[in-house]
């Protein structure tokens, strides 16, 4: 992976605080600025179906990721941490799975047995 | 004679019970070997508040995908009137800029906090903090006109029952992370400008002299807050 590859090539000098140039910084802000804006255009321009909740997606996870790599410097740090915090919250997205199933069948019995009939 | 003793303590039994708690606990042993004992609790902490976002967004998702009552229009909710004409979501379009503008400065203190930059790192963070309350006040303004209109935890004049209730517990839990976060911002600002981490003072915030790690700490937190409205803007505003 390029991030292990960097980290051959850094001296061990993560101790030492995290300095980057702050071009990087600007060049993020930038593009979350854009990503938000693309989101919002998507609302604007009244897209439905599958391609404004795969661009909004789409948008969302590029945010939160450059948001978490670069500004919080998840990208600089060891595995051992990255690991720590990004996997546990996979456990989220199964349980959302599962009330997406839930709220399906809760749904699907309203509509069966407590509607008032048309 | 000095090997064997140097082996003996190295090979010490472990103790047991509470002795035994309070040793594991207190010796140096890390697993997170890049990160400071701060930042990793810091971290800890984030996992932590992501569980609470994450099951206020889920159970809003159930609540949505379950009811068979028409779901209020988000589009129309929040649209702002401007001159006679209606702009679609443009108070929370404003307040999603000036959240991640506050990152923007946030990540600029933290990187004038490492070149030592003292009066930068705390004009930023001042900065940082103004766009904070701003967006705090905005998030205000959105609740009074909603309340105004109508809009309670147990009904609305729009739509489903369940909208004001995952609206207000939603925005109004991430609204207090960032008032929180401000008042955190001010307060390290202040240490900042004052020069405590240049000091040579060891507090609670710094261990020696020329430690600035509590600025990109106090960092990591407000970053959360706008990542977590990522999410809200994702799920409750354009959904």
């Amino acid at each position: 992976m390029t991030q292990a590859s960097a980290r051959q090539t850094a001296p061990a000098t993560a101790h030492e605080g995290q300095a980057h140039p702050i071009r990087l910084y600007l060049v993020c802000w930038g593009l979350l600025f854009v990503l938000s804006l693309a989101s919002y255009m998507v609302d604007y321009a009244q897209l439905q179906g599958l391609l404004r909740w795969g661009l909004i997606l789409l948008f969302m996870a590029l945010k939160a990721g450059l948001i978490i790599a670069v500004f919080m410097h998840m990208a600089w740090e060891r595995l051992a941490l990255v690991y720590a915090i990004l996997l546990p919250p996979l456990a989220a997205i199964v349980f959302m799975g599962i009330m997406i199933a839930e709220s399906g069948y809760t749904l699907e019995a309203r509509e069966t047995h407590f509607s008032a009939p048309e | 004679m000095t090997d064997a003793t140097a082996s003996g303590h190295r090979h010490r039994p472990r103790p047991d019970g509470l002795e035994g708690l309070a040793a594991d606990w207190a010796s140096d042993q890390r697993a997170f070997k890049s990160a400071s004992w701060g930042k990793a609790m810091m971290w800890i902490f984030l996992l932590s508040d992501t569980f609470v976002f994450a099951i206020f967004l889920i159970s809003y998702m159930s609540a949505r995908s379950s009811t068979e009552a028409e779901w209020p229009n988000a589009s129309e909710v929040f649209s702002l009137h401007v001159g006679g004409a209606d702009l679609p979501l443009a108070l929370i379009a404003i307040m999603t800029f000036v959240l991640i503008s506050s990152s923007g400065t946030m990540a600029m203190a933290v990187n004038c906090a490492y070149a030592r930059d003292r009066r930068k790192t705390a004009a930023l963070m001042y900065a940082t903090a103004a766009l904070g309350a701003l967006f705090v006040g905005m998030q205000a303004f959105e609740w009074s006109k909603l309340i105004h209109e109508g809009v309670r935890p147990w009904g609305n004049p729009f739509g489903a029952e369940q909208f004001g209730a995952a609206f207000f517990m939603i925005t109004g839990f991430h609204g207090t992370h960032v008032s929180f976060g401000v008042l955190f911002l001010l307060i390290v600002a202040n240490k900042v400008r004052k020069g405590e981490f240049d000091s040579g003072r060891r507090t609670w915030l710094c261990r020696e002299k020329g430690d600035y790690e509590a600025v990109e700490i106090m960092g990591l937190y407000w970053h959360f807050v706008d990542l977590v409205w990522v999410f809200i803007f994702a799920f409750f505003y354009l959904w």
